[in-house]
């Protein structure tokens, strides 16, 4: 090819790609390459693949997801209404699914405020001290996330079971936590406690200390500055941790089953009743209290999107 | 309200971010605290707003101790370089903070409270802001309110920590003016912190020049600038021709060559020479204490501004000098150079 013809097919390379440059398209503005000299038909966004392979990713991502998170969810509901409405809620009416239903919510009651107030606590000391053992502090805080949830539970087990360290001290004294519900709450908390710290951590140290700063010198005490400009700058950050946090703390199987003790009607969470009830084979009513875990699910998931819109608006840089 | 301070100390690590600092400041001043980054001065109006605390030493305002008390007992009005403002309120609200958590016994009623913003606000020419939200502001606008914010608490000092150093070149330009009335007004001992000499000459009735933890120098804009008293301060403030020279006695030599001026009691051994670009007359070769040939003029408004290859250095000396355009000066052209005004500090 000439120099001409390269030459030429520049400059139509600039006058195609000038609308380009307008806000209302959408692609990014495309690199002009103005040494490569390629039919004018070639020229395309670099970053957008070719029809059939974007058709063929697009339709792979749907129908995976159809396949691993629909289908089951729609199967859960199904399964659960597959003998009537009637079932349905005598299954939900059964005292021991009842008993579920309370312990579950007694546990992410105490968990969820427990770790609130730990989570707070924790964030605030990462994100507006210097002290040594900080990053150490970050790392702990993870740990749960990475430990299985299992092991989460052995380790209550090993510290207050029969034979554990404290067993025969708690023994004597009468007092009851493994399969009761003090060790039910003791392994979620474990479980969730990452929740909110995580939420909050990076929110607060993007947001500084210096509003802090400026409330004290206007004569505000700590518990004015945590309460008139902390915890509203914090608000939708804390929200959203307790909302995961509660998802998982109504959701946790690993580790409460471990120290449940599955005694029906007592220590049995929904998750443990949904699996004893399965194995014994009442299908609508394991599937019916876990269509109430989808549930759940699904609200969280609502909730979730609505707050991580909100938190995007109160990110809102500070700049000029 | 007079503040004084004492041998502050404050170190962070091994770093000595204050070195045994002295600093009294009379009631109604307007005072820069003016120095580079890592000089110590943003430290020392934390420790007297009481945002950080010294290892050791004394803070009073108007007499009275001022480390016995935290932050929120002083009474003291800050404004940060990022302006700080509470960004979940209204403009109204940032303003009236100070007046809502004041305790229960001292604290007015809501219809003071609102006057008082509502004149905050027409003080700082921004009441028509009142219901918007801080990222809803120009920055000139932000660093306005946060200075009614300040003033609402009626505070006994006022501190300004770089005020103007996020906000572009024109509006830093108009609001220095106007932070200036401001102070005529309202008379309240201020202190603001700020890298920029001009500011800082420009604003203030006295200049603290501070380096390395420690006060280099305090006086007036005037006196800063024209009697400097370190090497420090005569370089930080105003552009300075600086020269290696030799003091012996009452004689000046650049490299083994006598200058002809004298030492101005200079103590004998390696000193540096600084004059002012503009200090530096220019004359036939021949006449002066200094030659050097032209290498390049570039002339703007009423100087002339020429690069001087200085003879006897075989041209690696290279200094600036301002001259008036009475004269054109042409590339080239060999001059003589006769500092008029200048300082000798002995090399450290």
């Amino acid at each position: 090819m000439s120099m001409q013809t390269g030459l030429a097919t520049s400059t139509t390379q600039l006058r195609t790609y000038a609308p380009a440059t307008d806000v209302s398209v959408a692609a990014p503005a495309p690199r002009l390459e103005i040494a490569r000299a390629t039919p004018v038909t070639a020229h395309r966004n670099p970053r957008t693949e070719p029809g059939p392979i974007r058709l063929v990713i697009i339709a792979l991502a749907i129908a995976f997801l159809s396949i691993f998170v629909v289908l089951p969810l729609v199967v859960v509901f199904a399964s659960a209404f597959s003998k009537g409405v009637v079932a349905y809620f005598a299954a939900l009416a059964e005292p021991e699914a009842l008993a579920a239903i309370k312990l579950t919510l007694l546990v992410a009651a105490i968990s969820v405020t427990l770790n609130l107030v730990f989570g707070v606590v924790a964030a605030w000391a990462i994100s507006k001290f210097e002290f040594t053992g900080k990053t150490f502090l970050i790392t702990l805080i993870d740990l749960p996330f990475s430990v299985s949830p299992v092991i989460s539970g052995l380790v209550f087990v090993l510290l207050f079971g029969a034979q554990g360290y404290f067993g025969p001290w708690l023994q004597a004294h009468n007092v009851h936590i493994l399969f009761a519900v003090p060790g039910i709450a003791l392994a979620t908390i474990f479980v969730t406690f990452p929740f909110v710290a995580r939420a909050l951590i990076p929110l607060m140290q993007e947001q500084g200390t210096q509003e802090e700063e400026a409330a004290i010198s206007l004569g505000a005490s700590g518990l004015q500055t945590f309460f008139r400009v902390t915890l509203p700058n914090i608000k939708w950050g804390l929200l959203y941790g307790v909302l995961l946090c509660n998802a998982r703390a109504m959701g946790e199987f690993g580790a409460v089953s471990v120290v449940s003790g599955h005694i029906r009607g007592e220590t049995n969470t929904m998750p443990l009743l949904v699996e004893i009830l399965y194995n014994e084979y009442q299908f609508v009513a394991s599937f019916a209290i876990a269509s109430l875990l989808a549930m759940l699910a699904l609200i969280t998931l609502v909730a979730k999107t609505i707050l991580e819109r909100r938190l995007d608006e109160a990110e809102v840089p500070d700049g000029d | 309200m007079a503040i004084e301070v004492k041998n502050i100390v404050k170190r962070f690590g091994s770093f000595a971010a204050l070195d045994n600092v002295d600093l009294k400041v009379a009631d109604g001043e307007l005072l820069a605290l003016l120095g580079p980054s890592g000089s110590g001065k943003t430290t020392l109006l934390r420790i007297i707003a009481g945002l950080d605390w010294p290892d050791s030493g004394e803070v009073a305002i108007d007499g009275e101790n001022a480390l016995s008390r935290g932050a929120s007992e002083r009474q003291v009005g800050f404004v940060f370089q990022h302006y700080a403002l509470f960004r979940h309120m209204t403009v109204f609200e940032n303003v009236a903070f100070g007046l809502r958590v004041q305790p229960r016994a001292i604290r007015k009623d809501e219809a003071t409270i609102r006057a008082r913003v509502k004149n905050l606000l027409d003080l700082v020419q921004l009441d028509w802001l009142a219901n918007r939200y801080p990222s809803q502001l120009s920055g000139g606008q932000r660093q306005r309110i946060a200075l009614a914010r300040a003033l609402a608490i009626e505070p006994r000092i006022l501190l300004l920590d770089e005020p103007f150093g996020a906000l572009d070149a024109k509006v830093r330009k108009e609001l220095r003016q106007w932070l200036r009335s401001l102070h005529n007004e309202i008379h309240v001992t201020s202190i603001f912190v700020t890298h920029d000499q001009e500011e800082a000459l420009e604003v203030a009735n006295r200049v603290v020049v501070m380096d390395k933890g420690k006060i280099e120098q305090i006086g007036s804009p005037g006196d800063v600038y024209d009697n400097p008293a370190t090497a420090f301060v005569h370089g930080f403030i105003g552009e300075s021709i600086v020269l290696p020279v030799d003091v012996a006695g009452d004689a000046v030599r650049l490299d083994g060559r006598p200058l002809n001026i004298p030492a101005l009691g200079a103590a004998s051994g390696a000193a540096k020479l600084f004059v002012r670009r503009h200090d530096m007359a220019v004359g036939p070769a021949g006449t002066g204490a200094l030659e050097g040939a032209i290498r390049h003029v570039r002339s703007f408004g009423p100087i002339q501004r020429a690069e001087v290859a200085l003879s006897g250095s075989e041209g690696k000396t290279v200094i600036e000098i301002d001259a008036p355009r009475d004269r054109e000066l042409q590339a080239g052209e060999i001059v003589s150079l006769q500092p008029r005004r200048y300082r000798i500090f002995a090399a450290q």
